[in-house]
């Protein structure tokens, strides 16, 4: 999924969004912003706060993780988009449209068009064939049956359930019955996909499938999709961001590796703490410098000097598009001293190097670096280097030492040093 | 020993008051009121008309091949038939014709009434606690405490016998409907209500179908009701097997009395099993989805 940042118009933004539940919201909501706790206000006049004081911005086409235990009020979160809950303060715009002023027509156009719905125990029609559950939300805007149907068969076959048309619900396994959940979700073209814990009542093996899944669906679709979740391995799986409730609150968000790098609180620290960062770390955000020398220039002398003047033990060499081509370490160079200005030329006699894109996790790379000294090398889309990856550079960031900085571009060094 | 329960008001005049009242609204608007339930009397004239028409084999037919289409069983066929069968075979199957015309109009006007109210009520938290009473008192009211008002309506006949019978049958499909339509997993109706759905999609594409297996138990429950009142219905004139019972006792004939009350048993166990079928097969449709 992409990490791309826009500067565009959040797709969905949540402002100061409270939810009081109780026989008197509003009395309650002025003790909850003076910062009445969550048991003061039930003590006091047997209020629950669902959602205190949020804030959220989600981009348009990434998948916004919303991640938290039971209570957290993450279910009510998400049903304040598309107000099938009503806040007790706060605003929410979509494509910056107030949802909240909307009239009756223009909220079921708004839920009928412009976001659809995945449930966690899946809310299917029981009376209803497959086809026609997909089929329902656009039955409900008044497509013709023939052309609805037609549509349906076409979301079917995309979430891998050709030939189950006719069954009903009941006769599907829980994970082909959410896939008629996230088909009938699809089949109305909305670009907001609001997923309230989709996969959490699924077993293991299939919540995984469904993952990924979704993570090919995403690349083609580019949705905005809000993801709920319990799960925090779901959640860095999937989230291009995450925002961590508790208790009705908003403890923390940011991307996977922020949080994973560096938790905003204690809370979420325990959250994090056994979590595989060798899977969600990518190598692009604990990259180190490297010197360089390009091809042309190659010769054991410069090479020597370069050597020297960085301190290091091994020199990458690339080529004129600052692509990688080949790695000299001292020995090599002591080794093979006497050889001639045309065999130096010749990269396929350097050592091979292995390179990583800078979207991959620290899990794919650790292959290349576990059995040698020679560091894996991180290249951009194009195939030009942005660092390397050394051993123990790699160790530290699975050990969770938040060296460096991540977001800081190592890359750019390097290019100063190339250039 | 006497209870000394103390005179708080004169229930004398209150009685009277009362009287008086229902007197002046039978004096002014008796013959609109009829005039106003003619169409209810045709469609019961009718139906009966209509059964007594067929040949009686048709009529047999007809009821056998629905309790087959219901229940897919050739017991239940089979015993459909020879009910039907001992119904004429008994001497009994003009009277049985006039009671299944009034049963089948009582519970066809008992379910245009029954559900659209109960539909209201499953709509309305207040309307229900408003109509949960009302229910409670037509099903627990003696029967002969409203067939007075109506017979001073409408004089004997059969008009009251049928608003006497729909007030005492309609009370199980408006409860059955209402309660059926509550119980509709709210989890799908968040979901079509996700989907945009409005409150009359929402009704008609999922809360009604989901309620059917209920509403069906009411249906059954009404039609039973429905059947259990002809006796009494006879009383007032509506004819039928009840009133070969009505007869039964009144001249001491045990026999009359005992083949009547059977052909009534045997109408009710045939449209029993039918509405049964029906609902067994609307439960399994929505649990296995076959």
């Amino acid at each position: 999924m992409s990490r791309k940042q826009t500067s565009e118009q959040p797709k969905i933004q949540i402002k100061n969004v409270y939810k009081i539940f109780g026989p008197d919201p509003q009395a309650a909501l002025e003790r909850a912003k003076q910062g009445a706790s969550k048991t003061e206000l039930l003590e006091e006049s047997g209020h629950t706060i669902g959602i205190r004081d949020i804030s959220l911005d989600m981009p348009a086409g990434e998948t916004f993780v919303v991640m938290g235990l039971s209570g957290s009020g993450k279910s009510t979160l998400i049903r304040h988009i598309n107000r099938l809950i009503e806040p007790t303060a706060g605003q929410i715009l979509v494509d910056g449209d107030d949802v909240l002023q909307l009239d009756e027509q223009q909220l079921l156009d708004l839920r009928r068009r412009r976001m659809s719905m995945v449930f966690q125990r899946f809310a299917l029609l029981p009376h209803k064939s497959v086809i026609d559950n997909v089929a329902y939300g656009l039955t409900v805007q008044g497509v013709e049956r023939a052309e609805a149907r037609e549509r349906a068969v076409k979301q079917i076959e995309l979430v891998g359930l050709a030939g189950f048309e006719n069954q009903f619900p009941r006769q599907l396994s829980g994970g082909m019955q959410q896939r008629v959940g996230l088909a009938r979700a699809l089949a109305t073209d909305a670009e907001i996909l609001l997923m309230d814990e989709a996969f959490s009542a699924l077993d293991p093996l299939i919540r995984t499938d469904m993952q990924d899944q979704l993570r090919e669906l995403q690349a083609t679709l580019h949705k905005t999709i809000v993801f709920i979740t319990h799960d925090l391995d779901e959640a860095l799986r999937l989230g291009d961001h995450i925002a961590i409730l508790k208790d009705g609150e908003l403890r923390q968000v940011g991307s996977p590796e922020e949080i994973l790098l560096h938790p905003a609180d204690d809370y979420v620290e325990r959250f994090v703490r056994d979590v595989n960062r060798g899977r969600v770390v990518t190598v692009g955000s604990i990259v180190e410098h490297i010197p360089t020398l390009r091809l042309p220039e190659l010769d054991p002398q410069k090479a020597s000097a370069q050597l020297d003047q960085a301190d290091g033990d091994t020199l990458l060499i690339l080529d004129d598009d600052s692509r990688p081509v080949g790695a000299i370490s001292r020995r090599f160079l002591e080794a093979n001293a006497g050889r001639s200005a045309s065999w130096w030329q010749d990269s396929s006699n350097l050592d091979e190097v292995h390179t990583v894109t800078r979207d991959s996790v620290i899990d794919e790379m650790l292959p290349y670096v576990s059995g040698s000294d020679t560091p894996a090398v991180v290249v951009d889309d194009e195939g030009q280097l942005v660092g390397v990856v050394t051993r123990s550079g790699a160790i530290d960031a699975l050990a969770k030492v938040p060296e460096p900085e991540p977001g800081e571009p190592a890359g750019e060094q390097q290019e100063r040093a190339s250039a | 020993m006497a209870a000394d329960f103390p005179d708080l008001i004169d229930t004398r005049a209150l009685r009277i008051w009362i009287d008086d009242q229902f007197n002046w609204v039978v004096i002014n608007f008796g013959e609109e009121l009829e005039l106003a339930f003619l169409p209810v009397l045709h469609l019961l004239n009718g139906i009966e008309d209509l059964l007594l028409w067929l040949p009686w084999y048709v009529v047999l037919v007809l009821i056998s091949g629905l309790s087959y289409l219901a229940s897919r069983s050739y017991a239940v066929l089979g015993g459909t038939a020879l009910m039907m069968f001992l119904l004429g075979f008994f001497g009994m199957w003009e009277p049985a014709m006039a009671t299944l015309a009034l049963m089948l109009t009582a519970t066809l006007l008992a379910v245009i009434i029954g559900i659209p109210l109960g539909i209201a009520m499953s709509r309305s938290d207040g309307l229900q606690s408003g109509m949960l009473p009302v229910l409670d008192i037509m099903q627990t009211m003696p029967i002969f405490v409203y067939l007075i008002p109506f017979v001073m309506l409408f004089g004997p006949g059969k008009i009251p016998a049928l608003l006497a019978t729909i007030v005492f049958a309609v009370p199980p499909v408006i409860r059955l409907t209402n309660l059926g339509i509550r119980h509709v997993d709210p989890e799908v109706i968040e979901a079509v209500t996700a989907f945009g759905a409005t409150p009359r999609q929402k009704l008609f594409s999922v809360q009604i179908p989901l309620a059917l297996p209920t509403i069906m138990a009411g249906i059954n429950q009404t039609t039973m009701m429905a059947l259990s009142m002809v006796v009494i219905a006879s009383m007032i004139g509506a004819g039928g097997l009840g009133y070969q019972v009505l007869q039964g006792i009144q001249r001491l004939e045990v026999s009359r009395g005992l083949l009547a009350g059977l052909a009534i048993v045997f109408i009710a166990i045939i449209f029993d099993r039918i509405a049964q079928s029906y609902g067994r097969k609307m439960q399994q449709h929505l649990n296995t989805g076959g």
